[in-house]
């Protein structure tokens, strides 16, 4: 697998964020390390994956939650409790 | 719509004798109904011995993933005033100075948004505000950032560095401290803002080893002044001290923790060589003693307060630093360990707690610093043992 683009890594994370929904809340340091995973530690680094969340962040995918520790999760749907 | 009666009689046994009560205070803000519902709610909390907030949640403004701490009642119907009471942690100015300018700016804002109530300052540095509406939060934000103030960290991310007055106001402070936080704090402003750790990260910057903000006991990386020439000293004060009642050798040479200051009546003398810097003669003497001129720091890391296990208090990693801007050393120091702890620390273990599970060795090998032998727990204590090559099996 070649080098991923920010906007792929960024998809990739928010796939991972969904179907991980209600089983595990994942942090910034496990989106990372399951990136790296992913696309292959000589493919990725860091920073790619601090803009990918910056991203999600900033376009609203994904929100930081606060359970204990800052979390990476979806919005809350429409009458889900925040 | 008439006015909510104020009963109370359990928190107003606290305005009884003669202290300061945070129950008198929080009453001249009563008339903010949500003020007034905090004070009934803790009236409740009293009478059922149990809180009745509950933390956590989805609150936050748009991209940050820290600053803002949602609170819910968990008695919202009795309580609807507070049944979001959220806190917003506010990025205070180094040193905590305000002109009263910015006072009346700050309370102007939060007495338009929240409860009016807020805690100068609370225990992590930051202004505190308490007790915001979710639908307040953004409007709150907004109306901060227009007056120049940006929200602190909360959650695992780097939290809102703090300093002592340092320069601004006092003489022993051997680097200037406001400086160092600033820029710091501006420095890390992606690290503060969207959390990517493990847990929390501390920074406090101290001037002299004193350590008016205890970083010592309580941040993750503690920036303590210190000096390496000689401890600057003023016979003529000193013998004014001696005759005006200060018996300097039981007051001062008595309890110096090396023994290396003496006086034979009519001069100190100090063997600078020993001399661990614990600031007491300096503290009982200030006119006649004063640290040195050659200023700087001592680089600690891994004290932790007792949240989740114990308290710890920081080990000395960098024994002397030069502190001058943009301060690169302590960036990269800092970067170094969010590396190694990022990848390898649990969830919810401080860098304290992390350096214990995997050993000092370790951490300071995977960070790349050189063990030298100032690198103390405690002064004269070294928990460093390395074997050199000379030691290897080979050469047996
Ligand atoms: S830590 Fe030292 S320099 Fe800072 S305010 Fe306290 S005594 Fe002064
Ligand atoms: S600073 Fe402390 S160790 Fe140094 S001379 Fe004074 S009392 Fe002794």
């Amino acid at each position: 697998m070649g080098t991923p683009t920010v906007d792929q890594v960024a998809e990739a994370m928010l796939e991972l964020v969904t179907v991980t929904k209600g089983k595990k809340n994942l942090k910034a340091p496990d989106l990372k390390k399951a990136m790296f995973e992913k696309f292959g530690e000589e493919n990725i680094d860091k920073k790619m994956c601090k803009l990918a969340i910056r991203q999600l962040i900033d376009g609203g995918q994904c929100i930081y939650s606060y359970f204990g520790g800052s979390y990476i999760t979806l919005p809350p749907e429409e009458g889900e409790e925040g | 719509m008439e006015k909510k009666e104020l009963k109370i009689p359990m928190l107003e046994e606290l305005e009884k004798g003669p202290w300061p009560s945070f129950v008198t205070e929080m009453k001249k803000s009563a008339d903010n109904p949500m003020a007034a519902d905090t004070l009934r709610q803790l009236e409740q909390s009293y009478e059922d011995k149990i809180s009745h907030w509950k933390h956590g949640g989805l609150v936050g403004v748009m991209g940050y993933g820290g600053g803002v701490i949602g609170r819910y009642s968990n008695l919202p119907e009795q309580f609807p005033e507070v049944a979001e009471f959220h806190t917003y942690r506010v990025n205070q100015p180094s040193g905590w100075f305000y002109n009263s300018d910015a006072l009346r700016t700050l309370c102007d804002i939060w007495e338009k948004h929240g409860s009016g109530l807020t805690n100068m300052h609370g225990s992590t540095g930051d202004l505190i505000f308490l007790g915001s509406k979710t639908e307040a939060i953004e409007p709150c934000f907004k109306d901060l950032g227009e007056a120049g103030y940006d929200l602190g960290g909360s959650g695992s991310d780097v939290r809102t560095p703090s300093c002592c007055v340092g320069p601004g106001r006092c003489e022993w402070s051997c680097y200037d401290t406001l400086d160092a936080c600033y820029d710091i704090t501006q420095e890390f402003q992606d690290e503060l803002h969207r959390p990517a750790f493990p847990y929390k990260f501390k920074f406090k910057f101290s001037g002299c080893p004193n350590d008016c903000v205890a970083s010592i006991a309580r941040s993750d990386m503690s920036v303590i002044g210190t000096w390496k020439d000689n401890i600057r000293i003023d016979q003529d004060e000193a013998k004014k001290y001696a005759k005006n009642g200060v018996d300097i050798q039981a007051e001062i040479c008595d309890l110096c923790p090396t023994s290396c200051i003496d006086w034979n009546g009519s001069n100190i003398s100090i063997d600078n060589s020993n001399c661990v810097k614990c600031m007491h003669c300096i503290n009982v003497m200030p006119k006649a003693l004063r640290p040195g001129t050659e200023g700087g720091a001592t680089i600690l890391v891994g004290a932790k307060a007792p949240i989740i296990g114990g308290a710890l208090l920081a080990t000395v990693f960098v024994p002397f630093l030069e502190m001058e801007a943009p301060y690169d050393d302590i960036k990269e120091l800092a970067e170094a360990i969010w590396d190694f702890w990022g990848e390898y620390g649990k969830n919810r273990e401080r860098v304290g707690e992390f350096i214990q599970r995997v050993g000092l060795a370790t951490f300071m090998d995977e960070i790349g610093l050189e063990p030298v032998p100032e690198m103390i727990a405690h002064p004269r204590t070294n928990p460093y043992i390395f074997f050199g090559d000379d030691l290897d099996e080979d050469d047996e």
